[in-house]
């Protein structure tokens, strides 16, 4: 550490060295933040802007875009049925990830508890899904969900016990469900992963007072864990809502939105429209509507976290 | 004492019951969790006829020859992807590590005009995601093309990568180098350290566990990416494994066998990974959930 050597150097320092100094610190402030600050401002602050201007033309990129539209672009998306096949899909994941993932990622997470014997290895094994690949997830889930019930394993649980194949991803009634199904095997274990650490961050005390004070089990978990794990749930929600918006890797190799449009996403409908038919200008006002979306429910997030956490006691 | 005995039994038996149900839930979703898995490892051990005789039954004796034509057939390249796998997760780890750690400094430790709004800028980019964000960032690659070849290249796809892991991992890193005590950079300036000996002789050995806790959520965010190569890379030379694999199944769909022996191959260094890194990982994911 040169301690000692360096000590003298304050007895030496004069009113004015305050200067050279404090250009060296701007200098390294300057240089630590400029390779963050150019790819940021270029590859994701930049792009946003440029996806505006090209969203007000017909641009099949080739050349400069010439063929200005107005807001065309934006109003045959809201205008396209397949479009709006892909919100409901959006709002339906939400829905299911809210009402079904969540709560059985909370369950799983107040099963394990603190001090199950175990605990650490039901967390590994459960988390591991999150950790593999999206294009290997959806490849194992076309496996088993093969309509052919001597290919499919799904299918050949539902025969064994006597009841009929079903063509999940072939049937445009179950074919969200079922990516629903595989959604929520790979991501279960990350929500229970937050949970078990929201829970774990709750004094043993407080529970333990309840137990005291008369509460039963369900008494305890509603008005005592519940409340307590709000800012874990609002961050699990967070996630949750913002991946059902983006969801497009598992979907796309699952069913390519099909069958008729049935399963299409928002990043589907942006993918096929920019990268497979190179309508660049539309496709652009499909990211600009996905990024309204993404910061309306960011903007209600950050208004929801600003009520203070329970156990944060003062903010 | 007597009294108090079968007051005593009684709990003990609820308590085993309690965790007689606890194990019973758990335990069926283990089986949920492993079905897929199986079924996959038993494919790839089953030559093409077994898997269409009797799919579901255990792979005895296994059978290695899918797995050998993956890994050696010239035509299927497993190990070009692998190769190519691995430079993109180095290089976007290492620039991710070193990039956010010098920015996180600055916003943690230093003092200086527009920090605040800086620092919200970068936050900013938690709300644009790579998937929404991906076909404006083709553009700019498109733009910028003529002066820097980025599209067909894996420096376009560490680029990208880098670019849209900024947010979170300086947020992350940001929390980790507040959180180290004042008193120790008051000490060190008082020593007669620089504000960059600070960083680079006490903060950053401190912060270790911090780094590589980035560093394989890193790791694993690069290693499992498929849009941002799907869209990027063209040459069957330089695709990654998502890709590669992703472009196998398109290929060889039809042979079950084969195409379950690769799906499992290239699943393999992610779960060894994960089963070494697992406490970093847990640790940056939970970190990055609590602070974004």
């Amino acid at each position: 550490m040169q301690s000692l050597p360096a000590i003298p150097n304050i007895f030496k320092q004069k009113p004015g060295d305050g200067a050279p100094h404090r250009f060296q610190e701007n200098l390294m402030i300057f240089l630590f933040l400029l390779p963050a600050l150019i790819l940021f401002l270029l590859f994701v602050i930049f792009p946003i802007f440029s996806s505006i201007y090209y969203s007000f033309f017909n641009w099949k990129g080739f050349g400069p875009a010439v063929d200005y539209v107005g807001l065309d672009n934006y109003k045959n998306i809201l205008n396209d049925k397949v479009f709006m096949i892909a919100v409901r899909n959006a709002f339906l994941l939400i829905a299911l990830s809210l009402f079904v993932q969540l709560p059985l990622s909370m369950m799983l997470a107040v099963l394990v508890g603190r001090d199950l014997p175990g605990r650490v290895f039901f967390r590994t094994i459960f988390f591991l899904p999150y950790v593999l690949s999206e294009v290997i997830a959806a490849l194992m889930w076309l496996f088993i969900l093969n309509p052919d019930p001597n290919r499919g394993f799904v299918n050949a649980i539902i025969v064994f016990f006597g009841g009929d194949a079903q063509p999940w991803l072939g049937s445009t009634n179950l074919v969200l469900l079922a990516i629903f199904a595989a959604l929520t095997w790979k991501y279960f274990g990350y929500h229970m992963l937050l949970f078990m650490t929201g829970l774990q961050n709750i004094p043993k005390e407080i529970e333990e007072a309840g137990v005291v004070d008369g509460a039963n089990a369900f008494q305890n978990f509603f008005f005592i864990t519940l409340p307590l794990l709000a800012s874990t749930i609002r961050t699990s929600v967070y996630i949750s809502v913002l991946g059902s918006i983006q969801q497009f890797i598992m979907v796309w190799i699952m069913t390519r939105g099909g069958p008729v449009n049935a399963s299409e996403t928002m990043a589907t409908y942006m993918y096929r429209f920019g990268f497979v038919r190179f309508q660049l200008g539309y496709g652009s006002a499909v990211a600009i509507y996905m990024f309204l979306l993404c910061l309306i429910f960011s903007l209600i997030y950050l208004h929801l976290t600003r009520k203070p956490d329970p156990l944060s006691g003062i903010e | 004492m007597q009294k108090t005995t079968p007051h005593r039994s009684s709990w003990n038996t609820r308590k085993i019951f309690q965790r007689f149900l606890q194990y019973f839930v758990l335990v069926t979703v283990l089986v949920a969790v492993f079905v897929p898995i199986t079924i996959l490892v038993f494919g790839a051990l089953k030559t093409r006829g077994e898997l269409m005789t009797s799919p579901y039954t255990v792979p005895m004796p296994p059978r290695w020859e899918n797995i050998i034509a993956v890994l050696t057939s010239p035509s299927y390249t497993f190990w070009a992807m692998l190769r190519n796998s691995l430079m993109v997760m180095l290089a976007t780890t290492t620039g991710v590590v070193v990039i956010c750690s010098l920015a996180a400094f600055v916003f943690a430790r230093m003092r200086f005009r527009m920090k605040g709004a800086i620092f919200q800028l970068f936050t900013l980019g938690l709300m644009f995601p790579i998937t929404i964000a991906i076909l404006p960032v083709y553009f700019v690659l498109r733009q910028l093309n003529p002066y820097v070849p980025l599209i067909d290249s894996l420096w376009g796809v560490i680029i990208v990568q880098i670019a849209f892991q900024l947010s979170g991992n300086i947020l992350i890193l940001r929390g980790f180098f507040t959180a180290i005590p004042t008193e120790l950079q008051d000490a060190a300036y008082i020593d007669g350290c620089t504000a960059f000996d600070f960083f680079w002789r006490i903060l950053l050995p401190l912060a270790k566990p911090a780094l590589a806790a980035v560093a394989a959520l890193t790791m694993i965010m690069s290693w499992n990416d498929l849009l941002v190569p799907l869209v990027i890379i063209n040459s069957d030379k330089l695709w990654t494994l998502p890709l590669g694999t992703m472009q196998f199944q398109g290929q060889y769909g039809q042979d079950l066998a084969l195409v379950s022996a690769f799906v499992a191959i290239s699943a393999l260094p992610t779960v060894i990974f994960y089963l070494i890194a697992e406490r970093q990982i847990v640790s940056g994911l939970t970190a990055g959930a609590i602070k974004g």
